[in-house]
């Protein structure tokens, strides 16, 4: 059995008085899948934010490799990093957005080769031949020079892909990837994260795609209001819920 | 319409209070053409100066430390309260306030003075009034560039681990300017008339020059057509960059960038000479003649 990749923690985070987050724990080994299911409004997203420190955690703890995320441990007591620590952390963490959130005013081979050089300080021709490589892995070898809005929803996310994996991540974070696409598009976002799960990536993916769930995932978690209901392999989540919000979700999506 | 246009033509040409000959002889008059070099140099630099301030002013202004937003918010706060020409009056009468600037320990021994009227000239004092104006105007504007740009742009900036500068400058920027260059050519071209607001300074730009003219021959109308007309040509100058610049940023913006007018003149030379084309096909078969064009003058 691998280490694991990532360690969540008794994590609690709140908006204002909201309770998003209500004491998640949750371990997730290298090199697996991990998909995150729940109904709107449970904390799904904010967890993976979390993972990345996008938000900030008001109790608990996530390390990712080891590593704490968002803090460092002295005298026995946390102290929040500063912001540049966080951006050297987040480098290492790919995340893919429901918006895709591409920078429009650059070309797609523009927006996957700026965080390296920027932020990983790689040399140029360097990160411009893996980006080149990475544009034909996810199936857009000739759109290079094409800017966001002259692509697809489905090139969009898949440039995005290329981009997260740029950064050459331990781990990659999805958030509802193909929620903001047109149906016929799901299928070749879906494609890519399938190759990239067989390559061995650690991925948490936050979906509603029960079926890709059931096919590439090694872990389902289901959360509900804030904390993880159960999680499994998905024969046993996906198939023999124990949970019977766990049943009433599966039946409400499966319908 | 066209028969009062006519008519105001007309009168331009006719009437001899126009007097376009005095028009004329000082159009590229000597003492006016420094003048309008004075006044370039105001605006070029007072825009330069400005919007450099306005940029670091704005940043200050979203940043997360509260001093920085409050030194901002203050000081937009007060250089938009005082009119320019009051603020003008100010810097050039600084002496009376203050006759030495020194530096050094506060409240304690000084290193070393200089004279206030000495360090502030009247060219500095219109330099220093119009740049410090202009940068709280040119604050908001940028201001309200960068908080038009959607905030998942920051975001997965952000997640991507991009540094802060480079944030600012690769990613917020050259999306806020889009939003920033209609309000700036705008303040660009207010600033190019706040120029005349300095002629109580008793600076040579233009406004000024040609009133001394004016005083002199008593000729007012046709000296104030010469300022009139070199702030005509100087904004429409002016806009003509805007359009290039506003169609470099609009990059990614719009999926197909809009025709530059030199295209769009092609453009319809080319069209024009299909229409006479089909015209002459139309002719051959029968038709009538103009038909062709007819229908593209509609379009």
């Amino acid at each position: 059995m691998s280490a694991a990749m990532v360690e969540v923690v008794g994590v609690h985070k709140s908006f204002g008085t909201l309770e998003v987050l209500n004491g998640i724990d949750l371990s997730v080994r290298a090199g697996t899948v991990t998909v995150v299911l729940g109904p709107s409004g449970s904390g799904k997203s904010t967890l993976l934010r979390c993972v990345n420190h996008l938000e900030k955690v008001d109790r608990g703890r996530v390390s990712v490799d080891g590593e704490l995320i968002g803090y460092r441990r002295a005298g026995g007591r946390l102290h929040e990093l500063s912001e540049r620590h966080v951006l050297r952390q987040r480098a290492g963490i790919g995340f893919v957005f429901q918006n895709f959130h591409l920078f429009p005013h650059l070309t797609a081979l523009e927006n996957i080769v700026e965080a390296p050089i920027s932020a990983q300080r790689r040399p140029r021709d360097e990160v411009h031949a893996e980006a080149s490589a990475l544009l034909e892995r996810v199936g857009l070898a000739g759109r290079a020079g094409a800017y966001p809005r002259q692509l697809s929803g489905g090139q969009q996310q898949r440039v995005a892909i290329a981009r997260a994996l740029a950064l050459k991540p331990k781990l990659v974070l999805f958030d509802e990837p193909t929620s903001a696409l047109d149906p016929e598009l799901v299928g070749e976002v879906l494609d890519v994260m399938r190759g990239l799960a067989r390559s061995g990536t650690t991925m948490i993916v936050v979906t509603h795609e029960i079926g890709f769930a059931r096919e590439v995932a090694d872990t389902v978690v289901f959360m509900d209001d804030g904390r993880i209901v159960e999680q499994g392999p998905p024969a046993s989540v996906l198939d023999s819920p124990a949970h019977e919000r766990t049943q009433a979700f599966l039946s409400k999506v499966l319908a | 319409m066209l028969v009062l246009v006519a008519q105001f033509v007309h009168g331009l040409a006719t009437n001899a209070g126009w007097d376009w000959g005095t028009f004329g002889g000082y159009f590229f008059e000597r003492s006016v053409m420094r003048a309008l070099l004075v006044t370039l140099q105001l605006t070029v630099a007072g825009a330069v100066l400005g919007f450099l301030g306005g940029v670091v002013l704005a940043a200050m202004r979203l940043s997360r430390n509260p001093v920085l937003l409050a030194v901002s918010w203050t000081y937009i706060w007060v250089f938009r309260s005082v009119p320019l020409i009051v603020q003008l009056l100010f810097w050039a009468n600084l002496g009376y306030l203050y006759d030495r600037l020194q530096v050094g320990v506060p409240f304690g021994p000084g290193f070393f003075s200089v004279e206030t009227s000495g360090l502030v000239s009247s060219m500095g004092a219109a330099l220093l009034g119009l740049a410090l104006h202009e940068a709280a105007y040119a604050a908001e504007i940028v201001r309200a560039g960068i908080i038009s740009v959607d905030q998942g742009q920051l975001e997965a900036a952000a997640a991507l681990g991009i540094p802060r500068g480079r944030q600012f400058r690769r990613i917020l920027l050259p999306q806020a300017m889009r939003a920033i260059l209609p309000s700036a050519a705008n303040e660009l071209v207010n600033l190019l008339k706040s120029t005349s607001v300095v002629y109580v300074l008793a600076i040579g730009e233009l406004f000024y020059q040609v009133q001394v003219v004016y005083g002199r021959n008593g000729r007012v109308v046709p000296l104030l057509m010469v300022a009139t007309v070199w702030y005509v040509i100087l904004t429409a100058l002016l806009s003509v960059l805007q359009f290039y610049v506003e169609r470099h940023f609009a990059r990614g913006a719009l999926r197909t960038l809009p025709p530059t007018p030199l295209q769009r003149l092609r453009a319809a030379l080319g069209r024009s000479r299909l229409a006479l084309g089909r015209d002459r096909a139309a002719l051959g078969r029968g038709g009538r003649p103009g038909a062709a064009l007819d229908r593209d003058a509609i379009r």
